[in-house]
């Protein structure tokens, strides 16, 4: 499978994460995921030293994928909102031991049973804890099919990089959609550096323990610490983002996932109409890619969040930007997806309502022109 | 002098924490012993229980992997499941593996995963305090059965391996107990069965051992003994549930 290949983004994952290494797919069903299990079933028939189990649930599944990881397979799992909470508890022990491993969430409305509908209301749960305890998973959040394939494979490297669960957030139009994809060049399992914290067999090295349980005080509170200076590496190792039609933007629309696809349209039709607005995309969403935002901020007038919930990216959006411009949220939770017209009208109205005045644009233009001096 | 009786190699050279007169001390030994007959201290890997073993990676000289409470059958599976050739085995109290776990066990009985589980039944949470258990048995006081367990408000105590014996991928459970020199013999032996059947690849194996906790029991070890043998084996007949070559 070289070259460009069309295909829906759960089969993306699936092919992406055999190619990244990953022998170990442990799940359990859910819509709208199931054909990723499907997938991983079919090719691990195939191959003699993969392994396939559909657990009898997703505790079950995201504790056969820690006892995988404890082995030193690249493991997945994946599942849909429901699903993914019960899979906190794991989540949980998979960051206090430091394991890797890799969870799909396609997510889908809720809260409870909610529908299969494509939504993004689980972002509080995947960036700010959702099991117990102080940890963080990496989150990343594709937008096309291409992101999806390239995620993958960074998310298992990221995942072995730091001992840390790493987690995949898409939804289920993401995972249905069929778009054009390159693959990365797959990586031999055998030639991936080797991990010296395995649990094989103590074979003519000491015994080693994989524990989550520290009874003494100081050492949970060395263990909290240690975890804290790790995530204060990976927020300046791997935030990133799209920054689309910034330049001389007074409005920007900050949106992720399938809901960032659509404000581009969004942004598009706005500029047809002349307004100068333009996009910026979290592609990490844990870290958050604070930074750009922040300097962005300094020069804008407003900025919409737009979220396929009723509003959780905004409070990092607000963070990010301290009070240097006005923050407003648009919203469509429980499965609806919004149109790029009524983004455009979002946009357009937000636009009128900042005002003739815009201090804040002159300014920023100001400060473009003496970059620009100062460049050439 | 000739050595008669030494440590296993398969155990550290660290003092227990457990209660005296408790069974887990005793269990472990026989455990140690049977990897290091078996010659696989080597090839093995355990995964403790939440519960008063919480801490058997102190004990075992062998790679050891925590799991969430209940979860070790599960957690085991993945380790097995990545390492066909490597011993597996779980070592659970009866909170773990029959109340909050009792799925991932029926389930990797009945897939017929190649591990194998020692399946410490001592009728009470103890490290949580003494509160009822799902074999907590009829009568039996504890801190949140006050009275007594009685069916009606409490139900009855849950017999795991006879569940587990029906599951068609399980080869050889049997219940026995660490209450007297006999029962302790007879432990052993099944133990070894219990990981023979693993080296042997066919299948999922259990040993329940009944086992004494004077602690939450409010009994000397003596009386603890006792009532193991005269109160509990009425609840837990002590045989062989099931045994397929
Ligand atoms: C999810 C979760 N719930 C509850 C507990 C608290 N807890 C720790 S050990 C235990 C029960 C232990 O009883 P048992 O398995 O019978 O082992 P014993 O201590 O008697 O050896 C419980 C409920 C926990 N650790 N995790
Ligand atoms: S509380 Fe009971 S099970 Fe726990 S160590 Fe003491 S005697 Fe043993």
């Amino acid at each position: 499978m070289s070259g460009k290949v069309l295909m829906r983004g759960t089969h993306v994952l699936g092919e992406a994460a055999i190619r990244s290494g990953c022998r170990a797919y442990f799940g359990y069903p859910i819509t709208p995921q199931n054909e990723l299990p499907e997938y991983m079933a079919a090719a691990f028939a195939k191959m003699d030293d993969a392994v396939f189990v559909q657990a009898e649930s997703e505790l079950a599944s995201i504790n056969m994928v820690m006892g995988a990881s404890i082995a030193g397979a690249r493991v997945m799992t994946s599942s849909s909102s429901p699903g993914i909470s019960l899979k906190q508890e794991g989540i949980s022990y998979l960051a206090g031991m430091e394991l890797p491993a890799v969870i799909v969430n396609m997510m889908r409305g809720g809260p409870g049973l909610g529908n299969i509908a494509p939504a993004q209301g689980d972002y509080f749960q995947a960036t700010k804890g959702g099991g117990h305890g102080d940890y963080r998973l990496i989150v990343f959040a594709p937008a096309y099919g291409q992101e999806i394939a390239d995620m993958t494979r960074a998310a298992f490297d990221m995942a072995d990089k730091y001992r840390n669960p790493v987690m995949i957030l898409g939804d289920g139009m993401m995972g249905q959609m069929m778009e054009p994809v390159v693959f990365p060049e797959p990586v031999d399992p055998a030639a991936l550096p080797k991990k010296e914290w395995v649990l094989d067999g103590a074979k003519g090295r000491p015994s080693r323990i994989i524990r989550s349980l520290w009874l003494d005080t100081a050492l949970e509170e060395e263990l909290n610490w240690r975890l804290v200076r790790k995530y204060e590496r990976i927020t300046e190792e791997i935030p990133d983002q799209e920054i689309y039609m910034c330049d001389d933007a007074e409005l920007i629309i900050v949106a992720y996932g399938t809901a960032a696809r659509v404000a581009k349209g969004g942004v598009h039709r706005a500029r047809e109409m002349g307004l100068k607005v333009g996009l910026y995309r979290p592609k990490t969403l844990w870290p958050f890619p604070s930074g750009p935002l922040a300097r962005l901020s300094r020069t804008l007038e407003h900025i919409v969040v737009f979220e396929m919930s009723t509003g959780q990216m905004v409070e990092d959006v607000r963070l990010a930007v301290e009070g240097r411009c006005n923050v407003s949220f648009y919203g469509r939770p429980g499965g609806s997806v919004a149109t790029p017209e009524e983004i455009a009208r979002v946009l357009s109205s937000t636009y009128h309502r900042m005002g003739s005045r815009n201090h804040k644009g002159s300014e920023a233009h100001a400060v473009r022109d003496l970059s620009r001096r100062a460049a050439g | 002098m000739k050595k008669i009786f030494s440590r296993p190699e398969s155990l550290k050279d660290a003092p227990f924490h457990y209660c005296p007169g408790c069974g887990h001390s005793i269990i472990h030994r026989l455990v140690a012993e049977v990897i290091d007959e078996l010659g696989i201290r080597e090839q093995t890997v355990g995964v403790p229980p939440a519960g008063c073993a919480v801490l058997a990676y102190n004990y075992f000289d062998v790679d050891m992997a925590e799991a969430p409470h209940g979860r070790a059958a599960a957690v085991a599976t993945g380790i097995k499941r990545i390492l066909p050739d490597r011993v597996v085995f779980t070592y659970q109290g009866d909170g773990d593996i029959a109340a909050i776990g009792t799925a991932e066990t029926i389930h990797a009985a009945n897939r017929g995963e190649r591990i194998t589980a020692i399946f410490v039944n001592n009728a009470v949470y103890g490290m949580t305090g003494g509160q009822m258990a799902p074999t907590t048995v009829l009568g039996q006081v504890t801190t949140t059965s006050p009275g007594g367990r009685v069916p009606l408000r409490d139900g009855h105590p849950l017999d795991l391996s006879e569940m587990l014996g029906v599951a068609a991928g399980s080869v050889y459970i049997e219940r026995t107990t660490v209450s007297n020199p006999k029962g302790i013999m007879r432990t052993k032996k099944a133990i070894k069965k219990a990981f023979m059947a693993q080296l042997e690849n066919r299948g999922f194996a259990l040993v329940e051992i009944l086992s004494p906790c004077p602690t939450n029991w409010k009994m000397t070890p003596e009386q603890a003994t006792k009532w193991v043998d005269e109160t509990m084996t009425k609840f837990f007949p002590l045989k062989v549930i099931k045994d397929v070559a």
